[in-house]
This record gives structure tokens, C-alpha cells and sequence, in this order.
């Protein structure tokens, strides 16, 4: 233990102190003491259990480590790319979070002693816990597309995780000249936000169809069938026919390597030379999951549904995109709904009760243009050592509806986005 | 199993009345509505266009949620979410939704 740490648990306690100083009830004492609960992962996942932790139990002493000063959503940046709305609207700080009584370090989890019941700093701390949750999001599997580095990425950016990436992609939409191909590159699944790329496709499409409508937009597509495809393949045809080609897997869409220098993507049988590649690569859990073993060699992390702790380490919880959650899609709504049964099954723990299963929602909101929108909504239940998907049919909103409610789905999007990001930084 | 009773309300509301800091202990209504607040907003206080639901009369809540059951009110999403629950979980989360201030007094 460092001094450094000592200090930050006395802040720690004496914010939590002062946050329920206010509320002038009682709660319940803690027999236990203060429990610890350190969160590794500032997004959707880590933030909303810590906030929840909070909320509901002001006793906790509850540390979020979160390399990063400001958060930037991937939820809405398609949005920014697109340019309806700014890379600010979509950013958050830590300053709420903070003074909810979390104490908030910005630093990078380098190591997790499960023995110790530890997480070491990359600026040297170590950080002791009771309860450890791990939510770092996914990182790129470099390499996977030959060519496709972190160097490449400067100039075919993947935009996967938004913030500098997203800025870089949209510069280049915003320089190409009008006539000039953008291309679009998925992976193969499991990855991150499942309609993400086509919602991107769309939104690149309305800006381009505004401002430069000579352009292309081509998806190189590492899959046959994607989500909500009946859907945006209206949506393209209403708004923008003709601007969006779509290569499948079964054509040898999937890309297999790229060379900066020439600015060639290039699938098994065909090279493209587009105006922007945006090169969306293969996915897994972010390195502090792998490098602690919670992966196994999966690349995602198994964990208890009923808890979400890991099942390699029974301390130690994972939620959010490097989870194996059953039948949920890796999105930020299922990380802060996840975040929540986790929260309360860490509750439980900590009062000496047994965790009750959850009931799991997802519902993910896809913009095609600023006024059109459409969704999937699911709810899951646990069974046994998985989550499963409880009604298989009509998930998706139906085909051939008019503008008017599209325009609907487009405001709930909007208060989706404005409640959730409230839960987390408000 | 999960037989919603009126003392498990009446105590389930006075949980949530006593304090945040009781809600610890949450009750089954509270539980089931932390998957909702995604959209609805943190406690039902929805900030946007989707309906606040904290402060609802409890009938008023239970009645709408049915309706979006029955397929009496068509909603975007509703009709589709609702398919999973059943009617003792709605029983519960109008109860718990009607049971939260209107006001924010947690963060």
C-alpha cells in the first residue's frame, strides 16, 4: 500500500460521508464495514454499476479507474460522422461522477492479483478491493486484417472507439472530394454494437447524398446477413437509392488485408482503391480481461449470469462488450442494464443475501437520417448458466411504416440517449 | 412463486419512502424497473420525450402496461418489451413507479 492510496481512501470516505450527510435517514449500517469495490472501465458498463453501487448503498467505498479524462459514446457517434450533431455533444466528463462520491482515477489497470485481491496502476499504485469489476470494453485485434495496424488506423481509421478516431474519420468525410468512394469494412462477429456499421453506412450516406451526391458508399461486409437488414435496406432505398453497395460474404466481401501506402482494401478476389476506408477490425475483450486470464483463450470473458461474476475467478465480475452474455448483443444498453443486475447482485453480497436473477432488456436505437429511425428491442431472462433471448419473433419494429413514426423512434432515440447518459454522468 | 401480495407492496412502497439509503434492500418492483430506467430515465424521471413514470397513479401505470400487453395501445416498442413479463411483474413495477417522487432526490 502507497501513501498515494491511503489518501485516496480517506478522500473516498469523506466524499461518501458528505453525500449522505444530506439525505438526514438513516441507512442501514454495514456490519461488514465499508465494503471496496473497485471498477476497472469508465463506460457504459463500468460507470453505470459504479453510479448504481452508489445510489443504492452510499457506504460502499467505490474506485473507478478509467485511463481516459472524458468519455466519448459510440452510442450517437455515427451521428457525428455523419455530421448531424458534434463530437462535444457526445462527450462526457468524470466531474459528476466524482462528486457523487466515486473516487475516480485516471489511470490505466496494468495488473489483477486475484489472490491479493489487487489492481496495479501503469503509474504505479496499487488499488486493494473486495469486489473487483471489470469493464474494459473491447480492443482491435491487430493484424487480423494483414496491414491493419495502430499505424494504419491513423489513416484508415476504424472509428470503433469513439473519440480521436471518430474526429479523424469524419476530417477525411469532410475532405473527400464530391465523387469519391468511402468504403466501410466489418468484421466477422462477435463485435461491438451489431448494427453499428450499417447505421454508419446510413448516416455517411445522408451526408453525402447532401454534400457531395456524386460519391459512393461501399460496405465490404464480412457477413452474409446483417442486424436490422430489412430495415436498413428500406431505409436506403427511401433515402438515398442507389448511394449504398453492399459486397456480402457469400461475393468475398470480407476484407483480408490493406495497404496504406497505396490506400488499397483488398477482399480475396477484388482490390479497391476508396477516397476514406473506414476499416472496422476484429474484436476482443480489452487487455487487462486477457491478460488476467478471465478470457480463457476465448477473447471474451464467461461469466455467471445470475452475477456476472467471472467464472474463472469468482471475485472478480466482468460486464459490457468483454462479456460472453448469452444471447445479449455487446451495446452500451445491455452493458448498463448488465451493470445493474451486477450492482445488485454486489449489493446482495455485501448485505449477506442471495442474488435474485434479473430481467434483462436491450433496446437499441438505429438512426438512417437525423428524422429517421428504427429499433430492436429485446428482453432476456437466465437460464441456467446463460442469458437467453425470451421471445425470438417481432423484435425488430416492422417494415413499410411511414416517415411519421420514424421520426417518432428518432425523438425516442434522442431521450434514450439523453436518460442513459444522465444515469451515468448526470 | 412470485405472488405479489398487498403487505409485499404496502412494504415495498414504505421501503422506498424511508430513505435511499433503505434501498439497499430493494424489492422486487425496484429490480425489475432497473432495466426500464435505461429509457425511462433514472427512477422513472425520464428527462426526454419517453414518459416520466415516477409519480404515476398505480392504476393508470397498470392499465397502460396491459393495454400495451393486450395490444390495446400500440406504443413503438412497448407491445414487443412487454411479451416478457408477466402480470405479477407489471403488478410490480406499477407499484414501484408510482411509489418514486416525481422530484430527484437521489443523484
Amino acid at each position: 500500500m502507497t501513501l498515494k492510496l491511503s489518501r485516496r481512501q480517506f478522500v473516498s470516505g469523506a466524499s461518501a460521508g458528505l453525500l449522505a450527510a444530506p439525505f438526514a435517514l438513516p441507512h442501514l449500517a454495514r456490519a461488514q464495514g465499508a465494503a471496496k469495490v473497485v471498477v476497472i472501465g469508465g463506460g457504459f458498463g463500468g460507470t453505470s454499476l459504479a453510479r448504481h453501487l452508489k445510489r443504492h448503498n452510499p457506504d460502499i467505498a467505490v474506485t473507478l479507474i478509467e485511463k481516459d479524462q472524458t468519455f466519448s459514446t459510440c452510442p450517437f457517434s455515427n451521428g457525428v460522422l455523419g455530421g448531424l450533431w458534434k463530437m462535444s455533444d457526445i462527450t462526457f466528463t468524470y466531474d459528476k461522477v466524482k462528486a457523487a462520491g466515486i473516487d475516480v482515477i485516471h489511470d490505466l489497470a496494468s495488473a489483477i492479483d486475484p489472490d491479493k485481491k489487487t489492481v496495479s496502476l501503469k503509474g504505479g499504485d496499487t488499488v486493494s478491493y473486495d469486489y473487483l469489476v471489470v469493464s474494459p470494453g473491447i480492443q482491435f485485434v491487430w493484424g487480423a486484417i494483414e496491414g491493419y495496424d495502430e499505424a494504419a488506423a491513423q489513416i484508415m481509421p476504424h472509428a470503433w472507439q469513439a473519440g480521436p478516431q471518430t474526429e479523424l474519420l469524419r476530417s477525411q468525410l469532410e475532405a473527400m472530394e464530391d465523387g469519391g468512394t468511402v468504403v466501410i469494412a466489418t468484421p466477422q462477429p462477435p463485435f461491438r454494437c451489431p448494427p453499428g456499421p450499417y447505421e454508419r453506412a446510413s448516416l455517411i450516406a445522408n451526408y453525402l447524398h447532401q454534400e457531395k451526391p456524386k460519391s459512393k458508399l461501399l460496405i465490404l461486409d464480412a457477413q452474409e446477413n446483417f442486424s436490422k437488414q430489412p430495415q436498413f435496406e428500406e431505409a436506403w432505398e427511401r433515402l438515398y437509392p442507389g448511394l449504398i453497395e453492399r459486397v456480402p460474404a457469400s461475393e468475398s466481401g470480407q476484407v483480408m488485408n490493406v495497404d496504406t501506402a497505396t490506400m488499397t482494401v483488398s477482399t480475396a478476389f477484388d482490390d479497391y482503391t476508396p477516397a476514406v476506408a473506414n476499416i472496422i477490425p476484429p474484436q476482443r475483450a480489452g487487455q487487462i480481461a486477457i491478460d488476467a486470464g478471465l478470457d480463457e483463450g476465448k477473447g471474451f470473458c464467461s461469466i455467471d449470469p445470475l452475477t456476472f461474476e467471472s467464472t474463472v475467478h469468482r471475485s472478480i465480475y466482468v460486464l459490457g462488450d468483454a462479456s460472453l452474455a448469452g444471447a445479449m448483443p455487446k451495446s452500451g444498453f445491455s452493458a448498463n442494464n448488465q451493470a445493474k443486475a451486477c450492482g445488485e447482485a454486489i449489493l446482495a453480497a455485501i448485505a449477506g443475501r442471495e442474488a435474485t436473477a434479473a430481467r434483462l432488456l436491450n433496446v437499441c436505437y438505429s438512426f438512417a437520417s437525423a428524422d429517421y429511425a428504427f429499433d430492436v428491442a429485446d428482453i432476456f431472462s437466465v437460464e441456467g448458466d446463460t442469458i437467453k433471448l425470451d421471445i425470438d419473433e417481432g423484435r425488430v419494429m416492422a417494415v413499410g411504416l411511414s416517415d411519421e413514426i420514424h421520426k417518432q423512434e428518432a425523438g425516442y432515440a434522442h431521450s434514450w440517449y439523453q436518460n442513459i447518459t444522465a444515469e451515468m454522468f448526470g | 412463486m412470485r405472488m405479489i401480495s398487498t403487505v409485499l407492496l404496502a412494504g415495498l412502497t414504505l421501503g422506498l419512502l424511508a430513505g435511499p439509503g433503505l434501498a439497499a434492500d430493494n424489492g422486487d418492483g425496484a429490480r425489475l424497473a432497473n432495466a426500464c430506467t435505461s429509457c425511462h430515465g433514472l427512477e422513472g424521471r425520464s428527462l426526454g420525450v419517453t414518459p416520466v413514470l415516477a409519480g404515476q397513479a398505480e392504476e393508470d401505470l397498470l392499465a397502460k402496461l396491459k393495454a400495451f400487453k393486450d395490444g390495446t395501445v400500440e406504443g413503438t416498442i412497448m407491445n414487443r418489451l412487454i411479451r416478457g413479463y408477466t402480470d405479477e411483474e407489471l403488478a410490480a413495477l406499477a407499484a414501484y413507479f408510482s411509489s418514486v417522487t416525481p422530484e430527484a432526490v437521489t443523484q
